[in-house]
């Protein structure tokens, strides 16, 4: 899963459908003030970019090796 | 090893971040989009997206195929004109609901009834997006509008009603949050031979959900988790939307009719013989 945080605006579509809870909104802020998604169970995710097909902002996808 | 985004070669990527709001729906039908014409295997130098004015109306400039912005409402006909021109182009109209069914309403019914061979996408918010939030003929009843601040009274366009009685070949309604559906239906309507058309009922957070006490963007994807029903083959007359209720989604209408041009080039070809001329291929 890649994340381009500069282009997020925090609606965290991807951290409520993420199937397997990768996700979680980082306290931390972009150059624009929003909070990114960050990968907190990497371990779980199976690459099946549902994130990336929500993801207003194309600013998240998954993919599988 | 890196693998790039699957949108990123549609997009014009020195014109992100975008315009849209947090949390817009238009983005996800974006994604839906480009990975419906990566599965469909039509190249992206035969696919064209004509748009109208509106938030869903930059869509167009923000895809990296051939793409035409063209004036409000007029969407359908430059698209006509385009595939005319072009029989072999995938045309492919990507606009909101004000824009196809308000300002353009005239030119989607005519060129259902034709049976034109385009794909139609309507990106349905239930507002006007882009100039603060005004009524629009799709805005369900008792919604607050900005030019109907006590709620709406009118009754509003079925769209898949409306586009199956007018013609059309294919129609097909999705939510935003039903994204796997959305881009295996636009995948066939970008398959289908005539007229199709795909509604994505999407969230407006910033005037829409908002002012109708919906909440935020994610709000609005809950509501449509709930709200949905998937019914394939539902009698188009009966999927109208309301503020609550039921949101009925699915492929309704899958049929054949003659498109616009074999019916010309037949009747042409009878007529005139062989002095008539095809559209270049």
């Amino acid at each position: 899963m890649v994340i381009d945080a500069e282009r997020c605006k925090g609606c965290a579509l991807c951290v409520e459908f993420c199937p397997t809870d990768v996700l979680a909104l980082s306290s931390s802020f972009t150059a624009k003030g929003y909070h990114p998604p960050e990968i907190v169970r990497p371990e779980a995710c199976s690459g099946c970019d549902l994130c990336g097909m929500y993801c207003p902002d194309f600013a998240i996808y998954g993919y599988r090796l | 090893m890196s693998v790039e985004n699957p949108v990123e070669r549609y997009l014009r990527s020195d014109r992100m971040p975008h315009i849209w709001c947090p949390g817009c729906g238009i983005g996800t039908t974006v994604n839906c989009f480009t990975r419906a014409i990566d599965e469909s295997g039509i190249p992206m130098d035969r696919l064209a997206v004509v748009s109208g004015i509106g938030c869903t109306g930059r869509v167009a400039g923000y895809m990296h195929v051939d793409s035409f912005h063209t004036t409000h409402g007029r969407a359908i006909p430059f698209a006509t004109g385009l595939k005319l021109a072009a029989p072999d182009m995938k045309v492919v109209v990507y606009s909101g609901d004000g824009d196809l069914f308000a300002i353009g309403g005239n030119h989607f019914i005519h060129a259902a009834r034709r049976n034109l061979d385009m794909t139609v996408i309507c990106v349905n918010n239930l507002t006007y997006g882009m100039t603060g939030g005004q009524l629009t003929p799709t805005t369900p009843e008792e919604a607050i509008a900005s030019t109907s601040p006590y709620g709406n009274f009118e009754h509003p366009f079925n769209l898949p009603y409306l586009a199956e009685s007018c013609g059309a070949v294919y129609v097909a309604r999705w939510t935003t949050y039903h994204v796997t559906q959305m881009k295996k239906a636009m995948k066939e309507a970008l398959l289908k031979k005539g007229f199709s058309f795909v509604e994505v009922i999407s969230p407006c957070p910033t005037l829409y959900g908002r002012r109708n006490r919906i909440g935020d963007s994610l709000d609005e994807m809950k509501t449509y988790k709930t709200r949905s029903v998937i019914k394939n083959g539902a009698d188009t007359k009966e999927v109208d939307l309301g503020m609550t209720g039921p949101i009925v989604v699915g492929k309704f209408v899958d049929r054949e009719r003659t498109t616009y041009q074999d019916a010309m080039e037949a009747f042409y070809s009878r007529k005139l013989g062989n002095r008539y001329v095809r559209a270049s291929q």
